[in-house]
């Protein structure tokens, strides 16, 4: 882990007219680290994610991408900072094959315009393996004969195939079995070994403590927590999920 | 993770065998990626039957009947493949094909006082496509009406344009030379054979090109057989084609053009950036969207493909006619190209579909339309027949689909 932060934020807060969703949040994650974002049902973290990814304007505090302060104003200037996300429903296209959804939207062309599926087709490959995904027999299948598993590393290899410096992961477990959880939980980690960050978004603490380097916990719009996994344990994250010490109180500050 | 065979790399550089190539087309048929595979049959079956009834049909005379027959409706079909593999639908191109083949007719009309030179009438027929087309696009993708809708209206008010612009003429006879020979002049058999030939060569080369593009970045190729195979197979298909029809009369122009769009298209969708964002919008709109793809814009570019493509096999449905009059666009043009379509395989729900399947079925429905009529048997037989036939065809692909969600490749 370096010392800059891929991202930092400051005091975050978004409001959604008279509800606040975001409340002075403070969260930042470095390279090679996966930072998992954990929190109870409305307590904020797709929220954040959108914020990040651009899709929601922040209406105070800073965000702070390698150090320096920018204004993410869409899906666009999130990907050319190299923030890719991974949505829980993936948005791949069942009909075209792993290479295509790959490159979709990005299709390489040659000179004379036309698509370039040689390269496309060897790079798949390559940030595939680079991935260590074994599971995938062939490139040119169609997405709709995978498993959930194979699409979500399918989705992965997309994110970080544009050299992308932050990948955000929307629970990727939340529909796998047993065995595929595993593989995507190991490709998880092998993210952050690559010098990748990795923000992971999950309800499963199981899953947390097995691939997280850092823990920070949300609790109604605001970040009432944060902990190292090799010095907490699950009891601590709960208790923090469900109780943790909020600086306002929602609703307090009308009543009084 | 621990030591693990080099990933993928039983897909390595490794050249398949033919074996192994069959082997793999078998599995994917028993898991219903049939292909072209059941309209082949169906076309064998229908060649057979026909010609056991009425000894005519698979004669060569006959045989450039079929090709001038089934061309316009071909044109239409691989138009309208484009709504459909948005998973939209065009319910508006047989009175936009009639549209067309008015505005010709009445361009070049003798007597008429807005005549033009048979190009610039012919241009301003495509515009006239393009500008309905784009309206159609616009109005399904800016104001959100579905296009079923849409195009429901457009198929009562493009019949109507085609009721106003004929007025009270009737029947408006084609005397431009240009537009009649289109379906009704034929190639010189040289030049026919030395086109056929071109056609096989830039195939073969095609094939090579790519061969050897992957073969130097490493990836799994075909079987050189199998290229051979498949080069072969174009020949001898087009060569057939080819001299049975200099038996005749020849290849018709509408033939020509017809190939022409076939490889244009087909180029399109499967090797442009537009194609693959098709494909895309059809197959999960969302994703397209995320991935940065103008949906909106997909959308209006396929609605105007639809309606140009309408106004042209128009233009050859008149020239066929050699006159234009008020039922044109009625009747047969206007569903049997997507019953074509869907009876080559494309899906209505999107994303699934070629030029290929538009232009296969075209011909088994001209195929059924011209051999029953053989027989002399009267429309309202040839209706059912054709209508059992979709029938038939959309049940094969049903059950193919059945078989997809098996192998888990729906």
């Amino acid at each position: 882990m370096t010392d800059t932060p891929v991202l930092e934020l400051h005091g975050v807060s978004k409001h959604f007219g008279a509800v606040q969703a975001l409340y002075e949040v403070d969260f930042h994650v470095s390279p090679g680290e996966v930072m998992a974002l954990v929190g109870d049902n409305g307590a904020g973290k797709s929220t954040l994610i959108k914020c990040i990814a651009g899709i929601h304007p922040i209406d105070g505090g800073e965000v702070r991408f390698g150090g320096q302060p920018v204004s993410i104003h869409g899906p666009k200037d999130a990907a050319r900072l190299g923030i890719e996300v991974v949505y829980q429903d993936l948005a791949l296209a069942d009909n075209l094959d792993v290479v295509e959804n790959m490159y979709l939207g990005r299709e390489l062309i040659d000179g004379a315009r036309r698509l370039d599926e040689t390269t496309m087709e060897a790079k798949a490959r390559e940030t595939l393996r680079g991935l260590s995904v074994t599971t995938i027999a062939s490139v040119r299948q169609t997405v709709a004969g995978l498993s959930g598993g194979q699409r979500q590393s399918v989705a992965v290899a997309k994110a970080v195939m544009w050299n992308s410096k932050l990948v955000i992961l929307d629970e990727p477990t939340a529909a796998l079995g047993v065995e595929q959880t595993r593989q995507v939980l190991a490709l998880v980690k092998r993210l952050g070994e690559q010098g990748l960050a990795v923000i992971l978004i999950s309800h499963n603490l199981h899953d947390v403590f097995e691939v997280a380097d850092s823990i920070t916990v949300l609790r109604l719009g605001q970040n009432v927590a944060e902990f190292k996994r090799t010095e907490t344990s699950q009891q601590q994250v709960v208790e923090a999920i469900t109780a943790g010490k909020l600086s306002k109180v929602p609703g307090q500050e009308a009543v009084a | 993770m621990t030591v693990m065979e080099p990933p993928l790399a039983s897909e390595g550089p490794a050249r398949d065998t033919v074996r192994a190539y069959a082997r793999r087309w078998w599995v994917d048929v028993k898991s219903g990626e049939l292909g072209s595979l059941p309209i082949i049959v169906g076309l064998v079956i229908i060649a057979i039957v026909f010609q056991t009834q009425n000894d005519r049909f698979l004669t060569a005379g006959n045989f450039v009947n079929l090709i001038v027959q089934t061309a316009p409706y071909a044109v239409i079909a691989m138009g309208v493949t484009f709504a459909l593999l948005l998973g939209e639908i065009d319910l508006s191109i047989g009175f936009v094909s009639g549209v067309g083949g008015v505005m010709v007719a009445l361009l070049l009309a003798p007597d008429g006082s807005n005549e033009l030179s048979t190009v610039p009438a012919m241009i301003v027929a495509l515009l006239a496509g393009l500008g309905i087309g784009v309206l159609h696009g616009l109005i399904i993708t800016k104001v959100g009406v579905p296009s079923f809708v849409v195009t429901l209206a457009g198929l009562l008010a493009w019949n109507g344009v085609v009721l106003l612009l004929i007025g009270s003429r009737g029947t408006v006879i084609l005397q431009n030379d240009f537009v009649i020979g289109l379906a009704n002049d034929f190639m010189e058999p040289g030049v026919a054979w030395i086109f056929m030939v071109g056609c096989v060569a830039l195939y073969a080369a095609v094939q090579l090109v790519r061969l050897r593009s992957r073969q130097r970045a490493g990836l799994a190729n075909d079987p050189l057989v199998i290229v051979g195979l498949r080069v072969a197979g174009l020949a001898v298909v087009l060569a057939v084609v080819v001299a049975v029809a200099n038996d005749d009369r020849g290849i018709p122009y509408a033939g020509i053009l017809v190939g022409g769009l076939f490889i244009f298209w087909t180029y399109v969708l499967n090797r442009t950036r537009f194609g693959r964002h098709i494909y895309a919008v059809g197959g999960n709109q969302e994703a397209a969207r995320r991935a940065g793809i103008n949906v909106d814009r997909v959308k209006i570019i396929c609605f105007a493909i639809v309606s140009v493509m309408a106004v042209l096999g128009g233009i050859l449905l008149a020239s066929r006619l050699r006159s234009v009059d008020t039922n044109t666009g009625g009747g047969q043009a206007l569903l049997y190209p997507i019953a074509a379509a869907v009876i080559g395989g494309t899906s209505l729900f999107g994303g699934r579909g070629t030029m290929k399947a538009a232009l296969l079925g075209a011909l088994v429905m001209i195929s059924i339309d011209n051999g029953l009529g053989l027989m002399g048997l009267s429309s309202g037989t040839k209706f059912v027949v054709t209508g059992g036939v979709l029938l038939l065809a959309v049940t094969v692909d049903s059950i193919s689909r059945r078989g997809r969600a098996q192998s888990g490749r729906a």
